[in-house]
């Protein structure tokens, strides 16, 4: 589903990506780590194609389609997701009329029928239920006052919603207490499935203990050094990332 | 390309997203242009008028001769020749007693095209989801229809042009006009006085809360006219009615002036909520064209406990000039005044309020959102004054500002003079961008740019937008989102 070959990419100049392969199936979920400034957020960007991250060489295909050839906002509707690591606020725009906006964008693009309030209403609450989250959060304006946990929840929630088929999260992780981790990882888990692919990027393993990976990878000065299954999470729990990265204090 | 599509498509680039800019054919009767008394007599005399009246006009002409334009303002123009405007336009009609059924279809085609609803039949018809509003129809500087007139008649309001009234409801009329924005009060209320050609007026009468929201409509069709209009909405004692209007124009490489005034007067225990959608034509992206929107409103709380409520959307114009004021007189009134003033590539507004507390206890509550994108000047400018006597006033004021690009300016400009130490007044003001975070995050969900940016703006705009009567929510809505086409990338 998701093809990265070779790719480097820069900040302002600043090379970050240093040539990165990865091949991300249909079914399978997949979880980058690795020290703070090895490039794991920018990988993220990149994906989801963010203004000022500058792709300098390589490719990246996804479904068959050059995906650094669309915009955001196409990638967006064509089913390419971003949780964000630090959510963000948008005053006075209320939470619902947000996300029904969303998914019709992406429906229209499929070419199916928009929905309207009652029927998106009636998505929303399915979805919520599957996640057990109730729809409280939603009738607020997108993030604003919302605590670490909420903006987290809020994610997921947007996420079922706009049921996407490439799922990359970025730190959802942080800032999380164990309840609420819970919760987010359920939610995860949930929208799983054979048609699907996520991509989790985390510092830490706690994650990978509520939603386990088939595959991990270590990201360290913009290379994948070190690839596994689950235990290599385990491990790296353990030993830190010295093994891999030398000179990295422990994380 | 095939010259056809070429062709289109150039037509589509010069019309830019201004869906109101054609021109409706019809034959119109024209005064010559300029200005003089004579063009006033005419005018007084295709109007009916009383002596009284055209005295009255001809006052205003002589003050006006006199008077200065505003200069204080942060807008620029050429000066305006007051003697290339044609003082009256009107579409011709046939004789005979005027209804809806002979309204010219070409009007009523003209305004079906703006999505205004001047039938009545459907809402008496009972047609499920049709608009629960009377229309007053101005074109140029006649009102060309008005309806649910005998419906509202029934429980004693008075919806009708202002020549209708001047001819039905004289002792009102005189009792009332020019009682709140006086005829020497600045040079463009001046000339108003003295050429207004049609308007609106509304009366409620005692402790009737009218049923229906009333509005006007104004269209500007033909060239090189000015629009001058007067609205005159009396609540009486206990009374409460919501009033709205919206304008538009036709796109011209000329600059067409539109002066109008506006008075309300609220008497004891009465409440009038004032709405306004303005969406006169803004000129191209060049600055050429577009209307010189310069108008007085203000709002008397004469009553005690009585409350005035201004909204504004203001997205049109070359130049908007307008303070919708409240002055605050019986004791406990209220005035507040919610606005959002979207400018674009050239456009320039200068606008805001002024609140002035007399009586005790009066209180007062400003908040202006400003949208400046383009090459767009975006100016607050407000007075809050507490006279000694008002004892107890309190004043809230919020100023936003949003800038889009960085080639447009945001300005607040803030006047507070208190002459009562029980006063408590509040000033807040932020100026901000729209963030590469905030449109990231958007586009991410899936948004286009241009509805990223709607959406946000919309948000910003929030606390204004939901002060608008629920069925013009939507499009004004629409309408910020439009008026910032083009603004980002």
């Amino acid at each position: 589903m998701l093809e990265i070959k070779k790719l480097h990419a820069e900040i302002g100049g600043k090379e970050i990506l240093k040539g990165i392969d990865l091949t991300i199936n249909a079914g399978e979920v997949h979880a980058i780590m690795g020290p703070n400034g090895s490039g794991k957020s920018t990988l993220a960007y990149v994906l989801a194609g963010r203004e000022g991250y500058e792709v300098t060489e390589g490719s990246v295909t996804y479904q068959g389609k050059d995906l650094l050839d669309m915009e955001a906002d196409e990638r967006a509707r064509d089913g390419v997701f971003l949780g964000f690591q630090y959510p963000v606020e948008l005053p006075g725009v209320n939470g619902m009329t947000f996300l029904r906006t969303a998914a019709n964008a992406a429906r229209k693009h499929r070419g199916e029928p928009e929905l309207d309030g009652i029927d998106f209403l009636k998505l929303l609450r399915e979805k919520a239920a599957l996640l057990e989250m109730d729809d409280a959060l939603l009738k607020r304006a997108v993030n604003v006052g919302f605590s670490g946990g909420e903006k987290k929840r809020n994610e997921i929630t947007q996420m079922a919603v706009l049921d996407p088929t490439l799922m990359v999260l970025d730190e959802t992780d942080s800032g999380l207490d164990i309840d609420a981790l819970k919760v987010v990882s359920k939610g995860i888990n949930a929208l799983r499935g054979p048609e699907k692919a996520t991509l989790l990027v985390t510092h830490y393993q706690r994650l990978l203990t509520y939603v386990e990976p088939d595959f991990v990878h270590v990201l360290a000065k913009g290379r994948i050094v070190a690839s596994g299954g689950k235990e290599l999470a385990l491990e790296l729990e353990r030993d830190g990332y010295a093994n891999y990265v030398p000179e990295a204090e422990a994380a | 390309m095939p010259a056809t599509l070429e062709t289109e498509d150039a037509i589509k680039d010069l019309s830019g997203d201004y869906k109101y800019g054609f021109v409706t054919d019809i034959e119109t009767d024209l005064a010559p242009k300029g200005l003089n008394e004579d063009i006033i007599r005419l005018i007084s005399t295709k109007k009916e008028e009383p002596e009284w009246l055209l005295e009255w006009r001809l006052e205003a002409y002589r003050k006006w001769l006199k008077a200065d334009d505003p200069d204080w303002a942060k807008v620029h123009h050429p000066e305006i020749d007051f003697q290339d405007i044609h003082y009256y336009a009107a579409p011709k009609k046939k004789e005979g007693p005027k209804s809806l059924d002979e309204v010219d279809p070409e009007l009523l085609e003209t305004y079906e095209k703006l999505g205004i609803p001047i039938k009545e039949q459907e809402v008496l018809a009972g047609v499920q989801g049709a608009p629960n509003i009377a229309v007053d129809a101005v074109f140029d500087s006649v009102s060309v229809a008005t309806t649910y007139k005998e419906k509202l008649e029934e429980i004693g309001v008075i919806f009708c042009s202002f020549s209708e009234a001047v001819q039905d409801h004289p002792e009102l009329v005189k009792k009332y006009l020019g009682s709140v924005v006086p005829v020497s009060d600045n040079a463009y209320a001046t000339l108003n006085s003295a050429v207004f050609t049609d308007g609106t007026f509304v009366y409620i009468p005692k402790g009737v809360q009218c049923p229906m929201e009333l509005s006007t409509y104004f269209r500007i069709n033909t060239k090189d006219t000015g629009q001058f209009e007067r609205t005159l909405i009396v609540a009486d004692e206990g009374s409460k009615v919501s009033y709205l209007e919206g304008c538009t124009a036709p796109m011209r490489d000329e600059n067409q002036l539109h002066a109008a005034v506006v008075e309300l007067v609220a008497l004891d225990d009465a409440e009038i909520k004032y709405s306004t959608v303005q969406n006169w034509y803004p000129g191209d992206k060049d600055g050429v064209g577009g209307i010189y929107n310069f108008v007085t409103k203000r709002g008397a709380c004469r009553g005690k406990n009585s409350k005035i409520s201004w909204t504004q959307v203001e997205t049109g114009s070359a130049i908007t000039w307008k303070y919708p004021s409240c002055i605050l007189q019986g004791d406990n009134s209220v005035g507040e005044f919610y606005s959002v003033a979207v400018t674009n590539n050239m456009q320039q507004a200068d606008t805001g309020t002024k609140m002035i507390h007399i009586g005790k206890n009066t209180s007062s509550r400003i908040i202006s959102k400003g949208i400046s994108a383009g090459k767009a000047q975006n100016t607050y400018r407000g007075l809050v004054r507490v006279q000694p006597g008002a004892e107890g006033a309190r004043n809230y004021t919020q100023c936003d500002s949003l800038l889009m690009g960085d080639k447009c300016g945001a300005h607040t400009l803030p006047y507070i003079e208190v002459k009562n130490p029980s006063a408590q007044v509040e000033h807040e003001a932020t100026t901000s961008k729209i963030s590469e975070d905030q449109m990231f995050y958007c586009v991410q969900r899936g948004l286009d740019p241009e509805e990223a940016v709607s959406m946000i703006v919309n948000g910003f705009c929030k606390e204004v937008m939901q002060e608008l009567p629920m069925e013009f929510a939507v499009e004004a809505q629409k309408l910020l989102g439009i008026s910032l086409e083009g603004s980002v990338g």
